[in-house]
């Protein structure tokens, strides 16, 4: 009997098949703007051919049987490319349970005349897709996971310049929360650019770092003594008013460092400590 | 769920065995394509480790494995000798403690520079470390 | 046994260390380094590290005891050329290398080296420099 419901859904394709793009269609969650309806179509057959012919009687009610893995690999590869597109998990989600309303409706009338096998079928069908929604939602997620690693990689990458500002000083302003992977980074490239232009002076400018606790205090410390260990000078600056005083009330000891208001007055700092002198030239008169 | 991929071990009785040893280490972090910064760590706690096991126990037995664990992969070295052990691990373990003439930054140092740390002792049973510091952290 | 070759170039003492030491070669340096300011009178000792791939607590001391016993016989020790990786660990390890000052490279080092004898022999010149600096500005007001 259950050899019934996969043959009868695969002679039903097409319906289904009408009936599941009509629902997508009339859904509130209709993105047009991120895809045609050729494309949802297109995506829709071709899920739906791996699942009627991914089906037997005996794997439906066990998800992980090999016959199925087809099915999964497209749902993943679809939600993943929705998950980037920028589609919303519960338009993600309309794509799969409308494909059980339409496969649910075809079940209803097929077998209008056995009570008994429509129940079964109904349950089995229903658990099935469920699980399809729960794969495309962990796919989906995954997805958005990686659009997140990949943007604090680049954050991270792009908030840590490190800027020639005169011949033998260097200066990194920091933007952002300074975490003990970051403060890897900055040390990591920060040592390596003080080797390669031979830069005596460094000028960790914190004024974009919103909050410096104990934490943040100590990857400042510990980045401060490898530039030293390596013969270079580190200053401070851009220490604001709030973070001067957190710095005190925490206890924090900064007094074995160099620190500045401003870059400007960190950069005056630099120049007396490499005897340079900026004159503002005076205009014959 | 770890693997192992590579085994090696070696010996070490005495001080001209450390340095062959750190290059045995690297070769291996090498092989993995640890970066540069992760590679120094690695072979500096070894490095301490190495020195603790001539230094208290005349020596004792190294391993070495490169391992993966889902897409990560990473090297566990195993530090196993047969001298006196160690009374007070805490303490042993503390910034700042030796019982012989060093800075005593070894064990806790070690510690700092490597992903996992784990020490077993007990007075006349010997001691074992073993680290793991991974590729990617 | 093996040795690690001492250079004297005027009053100073010049050492790179081309290889990984274990822990005797290090401590016969240490020994012979001090001998040495002992027996030239050098007033600054050079000590590059470029080519030393770690730098663990036991090298640490070694070079700290360099620059402590250099000091107390009235000489300055400058550490040139540590590798980026060796310094992230060494703070990470919880070692300052207190007792030597550290420059970038050879020639920075040099430069130090010379700042700081000067600084110690001739402060008196150093006043007079500042005087002339102050005399220039002076006139330029």
């Amino acid at each position: 009997m259950k050899q019934d419901i996969s043959k009868l859904l695969q002679k039903k394709k097409k319906n289904i098949l009408e009936d599941w793009i009509s629902l997508q269609l009339a859904d509130a969650g209709l993105r047009e703007d991120l895809m045609s309806n050729d494309e949802l179509r297109e995506q829709s057959a071709e899920l739906l051919d791996a699942l009627l012919q991914g089906i037997t009687g005996d794997n439906l009610a066990d998800f992980n049987s090999e016959g199925l893995s087809p099915v999964y690999e497209i749902l993943a590869g679809i939600s993943i490319s929705r998950a980037r597109q920028g589609f919303s998990p519960r338009e993600t989600g309309v794509f799969v349970f409308s494909l059980k309303d339409a496969i649910l409706k075809t079940l209803i009338i097929e077998l209008a005349n056995d009570q008994q096998a429509l129940a079964d079928a109904l349950i089995l069908i229903n658990k099935f897709l469920d699980n399809l929604g729960i794969a495309t939602f962990e796919t989906f997620i995954k997805g958005r996971e990686e659009v997140i690693l990949r943007q604090t990689d680049e954050i991270s990458e792009i908030s840590t310049p490190i800027i020639r500002v005169w011949d033998g000083i260097l200066a990194l302003p920091i933007i952002g929360t300074l975490d003990s992977a970051r403060t890897q980074v900055v040390m990591e490239s920060l040592l390596q650019n003080i080797v390669d232009t031979g830069s005596t002076i460094t000028i960790l400018d914190i004024s974009g770092v919103p909050t410096v606790d104990s934490l943040v205090a100590q990857h400042i410390i510990k980045t401060v003594a490898a530039t030293r260990l390596m013969g270079a000078e580190c200053i401070i600056s851009g220490i604001r008013p709030e973070i001067a005083q957190t710095v005190v009330h925490l206890g924090i000891d900064l007094s074995n460092i160099v620190t500045k208001a401003t870059l400007a007055s960190a950069l005056k700092y630099a120049f007396a400590v490499l005897r340079l002198d900026v004159k503002r030239i005076q205009k014959e008169k | 769920m770890r693997i192992v991929l590579i085994e090696d071990a070696m010996l070490i009785e005495k001080e001209q065995d450390v340095v062959p040893f750190r290059n045995r280490v690297k070769e291996y972090a090498v092989k993995i394509g640890m970066s540069v910064v992760n590679q120094t760590k690695l072979i500096t706690a070894a490095s301490e480790l190495v020195r603790n096991m001539l230094k208290y126990a005349g020596g004792g037995k190294t391993k070495m494995e490169v391992i993966s664990e889902g897409r990560n992969s990473g090297i566990r070295l195993v530090f196993e000798d047969n001298g006196p052990g160690i009374k007070d691990i805490a303490q042993a373990m503390k910034e700042g403690f030796s019982t012989g003439q060093s800075l005593g930054v070894g064990l806790p140092g070690a510690k700092r520079l490597v992903n996992e740390f784990e020490i077993k002792s007990s007075p006349g049973e010997g001691t074992v470390v073993s680290i793991i510091k991974w590729k990617n952290g | 046994m093996d040795r690690i070759p001492i250079l004297r170039m005027g009053n100073f003492l010049l050492v790179t260390i081309q290889i990984d030491l274990y822990d005797r070669l290090a401590i016969n340096l240490e020994t012979d380094l001090v001998n040495m300011v002992n027996k030239t009178q050098a007033k600054g000792v050079l000590i590059d590290i470029s080519a030393l791939s770690i730098v663990d607590s036991f090298m640490g001391r070694i070079l700290g005891n360099i620059g402590d016993m250099a000091r107390i016989m009235d000489a300055e020790t400058v550490v040139v050329g540590m590798q980026p990786a060796v310094a992230i660990t060494l703070v990470e390890l919880g070692l300052e290398l207190k007792g030597v000052h550290t420059a970038l490279n050879v020639v920075k080092g040099m430069e130090l080296l010379r700042l700081k004898i000067k600084d110690l022999d001739t402060g008196e010149e150093e006043d007079e420099e500042e005087e002339e600096i102050a005399t220039n500005e002076d006139s330029t007001d």
